[in-house]
């Protein structure tokens, strides 16, 4: 317990150094979540619109589940040198996979009566994703980013081997910041993560329709999350 | 407040190692120098990669033991659940960079701080694969066991066991490639691995070594992962043919 006083004591003695560090945590997070979704979700989106490429999309998450994040972040120092953009790289490729597989199961897993009811009434493709598919598929999109946001910020710590910064700079400062510092430096990680991933949960309640969210009774959607695998995966 | 004492690799060897004669890619830092990784590879990168396999390995079994019988506990106790899921849940929420720091204070560098990290991550993973396995087992299968005279236990042992088997092992993928990726990071604690390579190399900014050591880790984990897919087919011949039929 004593520790965690120290760790409090250590934090709003510092807060200004607090402050640097989650803003670049926070920057280099925010700046990979962005990117994974530019990239994963109309792919996601596309491919589960065609029902096509299962294989692909499902097992994207298997492999990228399986790639160590700081040997990722090694092979960047080698490539790329040391930087921001080595780690984002390194984060893209953490979170792209999980984003990409949980939009794919959403927009495949739209109840396919509902979408013949859609081109009966004569609605095109496009209009069938827009207004039929999408909006349906959109709280499990949402399940995917928060799980790949809670990871991206957990292992944003890795950040400060490749001269990222944030707040893993402080973690891996133990001599300077000492034992209260560490603790201190993983707490605010921890309330970050559980931050970020209950905006995304209010944005998540927003975003679904009406008759879903009372179907739901307020209970957030749950998405492929990559701890629990289900048992009949093609892989 | 103990002031622990991270053996930050500070003191590490000759910034370029010098194996020998040393050859412009080497001299240079080239990107790659196949011809130094191939021929240090032995001396080098095998022992770490043993290494790394035998700390990933020992957590996993470790791990599997405590959350396989707290799964079936949980499975047989509901109230079981709630706690042991809140503990895995806060273990796994830790940074596991600092988890790794942490320890050091309490339990010395050594591998066992390590294991003790390790073993911590693989927790909610191993749980709440086995639980969800055991609970999806089908009511008629376990009334059929009844019906037939098996009493609870063999009932476990001989139908339900067997039918999570495919939700138990895909949580053992899970965590077998989640504790290698950590592995790595255990080396901040110099607790060895091929971990500890890449920690050299951040001293020594030698490039082939961060290539080689970094794809060697994920190489490590896609062959782990792939073999235990390959185990998971054979140990569970029906749950192949039933997904081929639907």
């Amino acid at each position: 317990m004593h520790a965690f006083v120290d760790a409090f004591h250590f934090f709003f003695n510092n807060l200004s150094l607090f402050d640097d560090k989650t803003v670049a945590h926070l920057e280099i997070s925010l700046a990979s979540i962005a990117v994974a979704t530019v990239i994963s979700i109309p792919l996601g989106v596309w491919l589960g619109h065609l029902h096509r490429g299962a294989f692909l999309a499902i097992n994207a998450s298997n492999i990228g589940r399986a790639l160590p994040s700081l040997a990722v972040i090694s092979i960047g120092i080698g490539i790329l040198g040391i930087g921001f953009v080595n780690v984002l790289v390194a984060l893209v490729i953490l979170a792209g996979p999980v984003i990409l597989t949980n939009a794919y199961v959403a927009v495949d897993g739209v109840d396919r009566d509902a979408v013949e009811a859609a081109r009966a009434m004569g609605m095109s493709s496009t209009q069938v994703l827009t207004r039929v598919e999408l909006p349906l598929a959109l709280p499990l999109i949402f399940a995917g980013l928060r799980t790949a946001t809670v990871y991206v910020v957990a292992t944003a710590t890795l950040a400060t081997f490749a001269g990222g910064g944030g707040l893993g700079d402080i973690i891996v400062n133990e001599p300077t910041y000492g034992t209260a510092g560490v603790i201190a430096g993983s707490l605010t990680i921890t309330v970050l993560a559980f931050a970020m991933d209950g905006l995304l949960a209010l944005v998540q309640r927003f975003v679904t329709p009406l008759p879903l969210r009372r179907q739901g009774r307020g209970e957030a959607a749950a998405g492929v999350d990559p701890t629990v695998q289900p048992a009949s995966s093609p892989f | 407040m103990s002031a622990g004492l991270i053996p930050l690799p500070l003191a590490a060897g000759p910034v370029i190692p010098t194996f020998g004669q040393a050859s412009n890619c080497i001299v240079q830092n080239h990107q790659f120098c196949a011809s130094w990784f191939f021929d240090n590879f032995s001396s080098r990168f095998e022992p770490r990669l043993v290494e790394h396999l035998e700390l990933s390995a020992i957590a996993v079994g470790i791990g599997s033991v405590i959350a396989f019988t707290a799964a079936i506990i949980a499975y047989k106790q509901d109230w079981f659940e709630t706690p042991f899921s809140l503990l895995a849940a806060f273990l796994y929420t830790i940074p596991s960079l600092a988890f790794f720091e942490l320890m050091v204070p309490i339990t010395g560098i050594n591998r066992f701080s390590a294991e003790i990290a390790l073993v911590s991550y693989t927790l909610l993973i191993l749980f709440r694969n086995t639980l969800t396995g055991l609970r999806g087992v089908s009511r008629p299968a376990i009334d059929a066991a009844q019906a037939m005279g098996l009493t609870p236990a063999q009932s476990l042992v001989r139908i339900e066991l067997p039918l999570a088997l495919p939700a138990i092992m895909a949580g053992l993928r899970i965590a077998a490639v989640t504790t290698i990726s950590l592995t790595t990071v255990a080396a901040f604690i110099g607790v060895g691995g091929l971990g500890s390579l890449i920690f050299d190399a951040i001293q020594t900014g030698f490039k082939t070594e961060f290539i080689g050591a970094g794809v060697l880790a994920i190489l490590l984990a896609l062959v782990v992962d792939l073999v235990l897919v390959i185990v998971q087919r054979a140990i569970t011949p029906w749950s192949r043919r039933r997904l081929r039929g639907a």
